[in-house]
């Protein structure tokens, strides 16, 4: 680029007159798009919205739904599978983790990948997990005291969820062909009854385990340059004994579960009513939100709802069943703040209403990664 | 949300949003569209802050169904126009660092956004504030190039660092874009039902609501200035249908606590001594005279458009800009014509790759159709066999 | 269109300030305000820049404003259930 040169565009943009606007009507085919948005995949195809649910759909998983499974497949896109095993049901999960900064107020990533495993089989009903596998892919010159920090929190984790790492497997490679470490972790547990995104009924009650929101607030915050100093901390945790508890307050009482991490409450919310066949209408009074959160997320322009969470879980539960579960919930350590949010509704199929306490409003969709806003 | 929780913080606002005061201001606002007696009463809001507010708070479910509350062209991004983004994409792809807002990175330009770009390996960080362009440029000795977008109140933080001196290898690509002159095209567009206009309150913060007096002179609207809270935005309603009830053309200050006659004096200086107006196109809306803020000369050396040489033509060769041409989102936001009455809308115009503003923002009317299929009435919503939540 | 937030000055130093938003605290530059700002003050910030300081007396004088609409609306039958509502509401901290 040369300095001299001006821009081609100090002023008026081009425009077509009258007649070339006609012909352009005449050529544009509205039938098919004229660009193609989905040509290469950008970010937000793995922020956990509408974009990536697409995506996935039309490539990644097209020819492996339609296999006849006894039990929960790919095409269910749900936490996991769950495969029949006599009278009891076979959960499987895998994740791979990547996240920036490796290590951030609340956890890092080794945390977050034992917790996240964790949290998918228990999101399906299986809390008792046989075994966790963990592979790992280095960059190299990644430094050796940062993977045995890793290494630390993925034991100390596995030691608060009561589980084990069984097998493994490691790869390293060149600088610049990754981002510092990926973790991939896959999860195998015991269920004698399974918890599908789909069980929702109209009457169902929606139960949050606690605050929404800290752990994508937390990770913006701490992002470089945009400097919010206060008590901002991720979530991450492994559910796995909140949700035994919740599962045994009363037999048969939860309906369906999901953990609403990228995409946050609202993807999770869309997916259960859409999977579901059910609407929802959430009180957004009652939903848990710190202040700090609440204050960082107006600062940014983010609506808390389209926020990821590491440690909460979004639960369906009979509406006779809601208060004895949500006490159950409150007298574990990660279930203080637990409340019930929101109830299903036979109108407005797939949709998800949030009540203001002032009016009402359609909830949206994450679009894909948030983004801080100035307008 | 949960009561504990939000009272603990010391705050000034949530007194702004009382849901019983909400109420009692929607009512009055009912009874006064009663009063006037006729079967529409439209008002324009021209702030994409108010459209956000309206939506987060569910306002217009508690708004009497004949106030007519109609989007004017107030999100400044969504009105940057293709070449502009253009302009950011042709030098992210030549190896700039581009610093922008969060909000113009998945704005479409004639071929691509620069959320694509950046999945491509173009370098595109995204920003909080103006200032955090300054330390990206102090950080390397690569060129760093500011995408600035926002109407006068964003444009005076980036008239701020400008004036401060900052480093060499950072310049400015300005998509600031200037208020005022677009409601005069709005009030001037043939066919206009708007009775009134809610004036966004930051952006009057800066320039003081003395500015819309000949406005109101000319056009003989009335005009209210309003600030983003509920309560605010319910006060600023009644006391604009007010006005229209009793034929008053004046211009009213709902939102004293942050916006005077005269406005912010000091940031006035600064915008005006960096920034001067000139004429452009607003994307889908029309040419705005006045309407996009350039660097003035003697800030040449800042100036993005004048230290490169930034040609977007090789842009246009793969994909002359031509679907822009069809798009009607002006007509829409002067609430003249709907959606439906587009030939794009749903086909070459979708929310993944939006050709106009109403597609574009999250709160666009055309996003809102094409999400939900027309304005959905949530008011008669009843939750099956049960009652509120104990 | 301007995202705006208010907070409260923790600590000036020079041309930025300490705010405090909610117990987020943030660096926020001071050149575009036109009247000094002390520790105490709330401001409004926008992009990390402080647009206008906000006297508390402003505050108190728009909800009197707000009551006063209320108040007029209440010559309406419908308003004054609200009003109840407003006088039982032990949960909003109204002054």
């Amino acid at each position: 680029m040369s300095a001299s040169e001006r821009s081609v565009l100090e002023g008026e943009a081009p425009r077509a007159g009258r007649g070339e606007a006609t012909r352009a009507r005449a050529a544009v085919k509205p039938t098919a798009p004229v660009r193609g948005p989905d040509d290469i995949i950008t970010l937000k195809h793995g922020a956990g919205g509408r974009a990536m649910r697409r995506l996935i759909e039309e490539t990644l998983a097209a020819g492996f739904t339609d296999a006849a499974v006894d039990g929960i497949g790919l095409a269910a896109m749900d936490d996991g599978a769950a495969i029949r095993l006599g009278d009891r049901w076979l959960v499987v999960t895998t994740d791979s983790h990547v996240i920036h900064p490796v290590f951030f107020p609340g956890g890092d990533i080794g945390r977050l990948a034992i917790a996240g495993t964790v949290n998918d089989l228990a999101m399906m009903g299986a809390t008792e997990v046989l075994g966790l596998t963990s592979a790992v892919i280095i960059e190299e010159g990644f430094r050796r005291e940062e993977l045995e920090r890793i290494q630390t929190s993925m034991l100390e984790t596995c030691r608060e969820a009561g589980v084990r790492v069984l097998t493994g497997d490691t790869k390293v490679m060149g600088r610049g062909e990754l981002d510092g470490i990926v973790l991939n972790t896959t999860g195998v547990a015991l269920a004698d009854a399974v918890v599908p995104d789909a069980g929702l009924g109209p009457g169902d009650r929606l139960v949050l385990t606690g605050t929404i929101a800290d752990h994508g607030i937390a990770l913006m915050a701490a992002r470089r340059g945009f400097d919010f100093a206060g008590d901002l901390r991720s979530d991450v945790a492994p559910l796995n004994a909140l949700i035994r508890v919740a599962l045994a307050a009363v037999a048969g009482g939860v309906t369906a579960m999901k953990d609403p991490t990228r995409g946050g409450v609202a993807s999770a919310l869309h997916e259960m009513a859409q999977k579901s066949r059910v609407g929802i209408l959430i009180e957004e009074p009652k939903v848990p939100l710190r202040p700090e959160v609440r204050a960082a997320a107006e600062m940014l322009g983010l609506d808390p709802f389209q926020i990821a969470n590491e440690g909460k879980a979004l639960l369906g539960v009979r509406s006779a069943a809601a208060e004895a579960i949500v006490a159950a919930l409150r007298a574990h350590p990660l279930g203080r703040a637990a409340a019930i949010v929101g109830v299903c509704t036979s109108e407005r199929i797939g949709q998800v209403v949030v009540d203001t306490g002032i009016g009402r409003r359609l909830l949206a969709e994450s679009e894909g990664e948030p983004l801080p806003r100035i307008c | 949300m949960t009561p504990e929780v939000a009272v603990a913080g010391e705050t000034t606002d949530l007194r702004f949003r009382d849901p019983a005061r909400a109420r009692g201001l929607a009512r009055a606002l009912e009874r006064l569209c009663a009063e006037i007696g006729r079967e529409r009463v439209s008002v324009m809001h021209v702030c994409g802050s108010h459209e956000q507010a309206i939506a987060k708070f569910g306002l217009r479910t508690v708004l009497p169904r004949r106030l007519d509350v109609i989007m004017g062209p107030g999100c400044p991004v969504c009105v940057t126009d293709l070449p502009e983004v253009d302009e950011a994409i042709v030098l992210a792809e030549d190896g700039v660092v581009i610093a922008t807002y969060g909000d113009m990175l998945r704005v479409p330009g004639t071929t691509r956004s620069l959320a694509e770009v950046q999945a491509d390996g173009g370098r595109v960080e995204v920003v909080y504030s103006a200032a955090q362009a300054v330390e990206l440029a102090r950080d390397t000795t690569d060129q760093v190039v500011f995408f600035a977008s926002g109407f006068e109140t964003t444009a005076v933080a980036t008239a701020a660092v400008i004036l401060d001196g900052p480093p060499p290898n950072l310049s400015v690509l300005s998509a600031h874009k200037y208020i005022p002159p677009v409601m005069e095209i709005v009030a001037e567009m043939p066919g206009t039902r708007v009775e009134g206009y809610l004036a966004a309150g930051h952006a009057a913060t800066i320039t003081g609501w003395g500015i819309f007096e000949r406005f109101v002179e000319r056009h003989g609207i009335p005009v209210v200035v309003a600030g983003f809270e509920p309560l605010d935005i319910l006060a600023g309603l009644v006391e604009l249908v007010e006005l229209i009830r009793d034929g008053k053309r004046e211009v009213l200050n709902a939102y004293p606590r942050c916006v005077t006659r005269d406005g912010n004096r000091n940031a006035q200086a600064q915008l005006w001594r960096v920034f001067r107006a000139t004429g452009g196109r607003w994307r889908g809306i029309a040419h705005v005279p006045n309407g996009n803020l350039r660097l003035r000369d003697e800030f040449a050396h800042v100036d993005a458009r004048r230290r490169f040489a930034i040609d977007v033509r090789r842009l246009w060769t793969q994909a002359p800009p031509t679907l822009a041409q069809l798009c009607i989102c002006g007509d829409i936001m002067a609430g003249i014509r709907s959606p439906k009455d587009c030939a794009l809308f749903g086909r070459a115009c979708v929310p993944e790759s939006p050709v106009g503003a109403c597609m574009v923002s999250s709160e666009g009317t055309c996003r809102i159709w094409h999400q939900y299929g027309g304005h959905p009435d949530l008011r008669s919503l009843s939750p099956h066999d049960s009652d509120r939540l104990p | 269109m301007c995202l705006g937030v208010p907070g409260r000055v923790i600590d000036v130093q020079g041309f930025t300030a300490t705010v405090e938003f909610w117990g987020v605290r943030r660096e926020i530059r001071l050149d575009v305000v036109d009247e000094p700002v002390a520790p105490g003050d709330y401001v409004l910030n926008h992009v990390g820049f402080a647009i206008r300081r906000i006297p508390e007396a402003e505050i108190a004088e728009t909800l009197a404003l707000y009551e006063l609409l209320l108040r007029e609306a209440e010559g309406d039958m419908m308003a004054a259930d609200v009003r109840g509502e407003i006088e039982a509401s032990s949960t909003g901290p109204v002054p």
